[in-house]
């Protein structure tokens, strides 16, 4: 049975840029222990000679002409911006 | 007959002979929507003005490319559904998600270009699962869609929407998108036909992210044809989507024959072990003899590694999602959090308020089989074994031509019982994953109904880029019923 503790779920929602309540961390450790325990299905099959498949057709580099084929759409883009100015996303300060 | 009873290449024909108008097809489409939809609510999205002036301008190119011999397309003038997570431009598009509510992109999904190229009018964007990610399209931040079969039922997921528009005529054709059976399963809930293609068929590009190496775009439809006809309009490589495969060949409506003499069938044996409900395992077997009473040799066989499948996905899916999803951080485009503290803390605020909890919970577990520690054990493990499950698929492949079986265990079930207990929907999926792993293409059409009426699905699997085969086996199936 896998135990996850509060510092694996503060450490985690550190990762994930997610800050849960305590009621969410507390359904978020039960969640997280029940899907490890199933998910440790994976370790019986032997694969110590398996190679990873993180793709299923061979991945090469597509190159191209780096040559530009649209046009300026900021005044667009920046309609989809929570807040802009002077034709530049506003972000808090960062430092 | 009624406009609605026409199939999309039927619709089509109807207008290119002039006896339909492109308006009048669209105004039918939309006065159905207006009719049903606050029952179904299948549409998160529906534009009617736009497709109004769509069908306008199309009128006129019939008009003018009379008399000139232009081909037009099988397509020409078909209202379509577009799932929510395929960028429309200047249409809104919001994943079913609280943080992208207001997003309208600037640009158009490739398969939106080629639709609209091909002259589709496209009627609005349906509902789904938060970021696809469910099996019952519930996650949704905009309200539960219905199974027209039975609105106490859900329409499956994630591409709910898309499947119940066209199970409710709301729609001639749709887009789904399917990451580990979001097409085919909703397709066989709600008694529609629906493929997912060959992983680099279709161009994702314009296809909002959740797992990358498996998301794949395909058509659900009203019958074989339909999808044979959409598919031949989206498939091709594409410049911007650097994982899309040129694959030039034949129509794939050219594959719409009754003809399945020697063609060879597996059964995996364990597909039928456990959990499966009996009426769906009993019309699975009866669709099987229908196919070998028409010349298919049906054979069953062990395929093996069928319960690491749901596994190695939930691990692989999550991890992609939770890197995928970063993108979401309130600054260029999306909602942001009304008060924070730091920049830091606007990401986590905004992150939290705008995403639902299935949404969460995958991000947590994919965040953590990434992180250093659990790596090796968890994330490149699921890589192994999805080598395993690939190796067993291409192992059956060398003696068959398809693989037949069940879309999902059971028909859809009442709404409000699945998201209880999400390792128990995720179970659901068995079926399905497996394409998404291997990268395979799969269809699933209608083969029966369970006791209660509501539809059952039958899944055909086919090698690598050999849509052409599962089309002409679902062709010969689908006209063998009738």
């Amino acid at each position: 049975m896998n135990k996850i503790t509060d510092e694996t779920i503060e450490y985690v929602g550190i990762l994930a840029k997610l800050e849960l309540t305590d009621e969410e961390k507390e359904k978020a450790k039960n969640d997280m222990e029940q899907m490890l325990d199933y998910i440790d299905k994976l370790g019986e099959p032997d694969t110590d000679n398996v190679t990873a498949l993180s793709h299923v057709l061979p991945v090469k580099n597509v190159f191209r002409e780096d040559e530009v084929t649209n046009s300026d759409d900021s005044a667009n883009i920046l309609k989809n911006a929570p807040d802009e100015q002077d034709n530049m996303f506003v972000v808090p300060q960062t430092f | 007959m009624n406009i609605l009873d026409y199939s999309a290449l039927e619709l089509s024909k109807e207008i290119k002979a002039g006896r339909i108008s492109v308006a009048e097809a669209t105004k039918t489409v939309l006065n159905r929507i207006a009719d049903t939809d606050k029952e179904i609510n299948a549409y998160i999205t529906v534009a009617g003005e736009r497709a109004f002036k769509t069908a306008e301008a199309l009128q006129k190119k019939l008009e003018e490319s009379r008399g000139k011999g232009h081909e037009l397309s099988p397509l020409f003038g078909v209202p379509f559904a577009i799932k929510d997570n395929i960028c429309v431009k200047d249409m809104k598009t919001t994943c079913a998600s609280k943080i992208l509510e207001n997003f309208i992109p600037t640009y158009d999904a490739t398969v939106i270009e080629k639709l609209e190229k091909a002259g589709a009018v496209i009627v609005g964007k349906t509902n789904m699962d938060e970021f696809a990610m469910g099996s019952t399209s519930e996650t949704s931040a905009f309200g539960i869609t219905k199974n027209p079969a039975d609105k106490d039922c859900v329409p499956g997921g994630s591409s709910g929407g898309s499947a119940a528009a066209i199970a409710a005529n709301m729609a001639f054709g749709a887009l789904g998108s399917d990451t580990g059976g979001s097409i085919r399963q909703p397709a066989s809930y709600c008694g529609v036909v629906g493929l997912k293609p060959t992983y680099g068929r279709v161009s994702r590009y314009g296809l909002i992210a959740y797992g990358s190496s498996l998301d794949q775009i395909g058509p659900i439809g009203k019958n074989v044809e339909d999808i044979a006809g959409i598919l031949d309009c989206i498939a091709g490589a594409d410049s911007k989507d650097a994982t899309s495969y040129d694959m030039a060949e034949d129509s794939f409506l050219n594959s719409c024959v009754s003809d399945v003499q020697g063609l060879k069938i597996g059964i995996p044996k364990g597909y039928f072990a456990e959990g499966i409900d009996s009426k769906v395992k009993e019309s699975i077997l009866a669709a099987a003899k229908v196919l070998e009473e028409k010349g298919a040799i049906i054979e069953e066989f062990d395929l093996g590694f069928e319960e690491y499948a749901i596994p190695a996905y939930y691990t692989i899916a999550s991890a992609e999602a939770s890197s995928n999803l970063e993108r979401f951080d309130g600054i260029k485009y999306g909602y942001r959090t009304k008060e924070f503290n730091g920049l830091h803390n606007m990401y986590k605020k905004t992150r939290s308020e705008g995403f639902g909890p299935e949404v969460k919970r995958r991000i947590m577990l994919g965040s953590f089989v990434l992180s250093s520690g659990y790596y090796d054990a968890y994330y490149l493990k699921a890589l192994k074994v999805r080598a395993l499950i690939k190796e067993a698929f291409d192992r059956a492949f060398e003696k068959y031509d398809v693989i037949l079986g069940p879309v999902a265990p059971t028909t859809a079930p009442k709404i409000g019982t699945s998201l209880t207990d999400p390792l128990k929907m995720y179970l659901g999926d068995i079926y399905t994953i497996s394409a998404n792993l291997c990268g395979i293409p799969a269809i699933s059409l209608p083969c029966g109904r369970d006791e209660s009426g509501m539809p059952i699905g039958l899944q055909l699997m086919g090698k690598m880029f050999d849509e052409k085969t599962l089309i002409r086996t679902a062709y010969t199936f689908e006209k063998a019923r009738v």
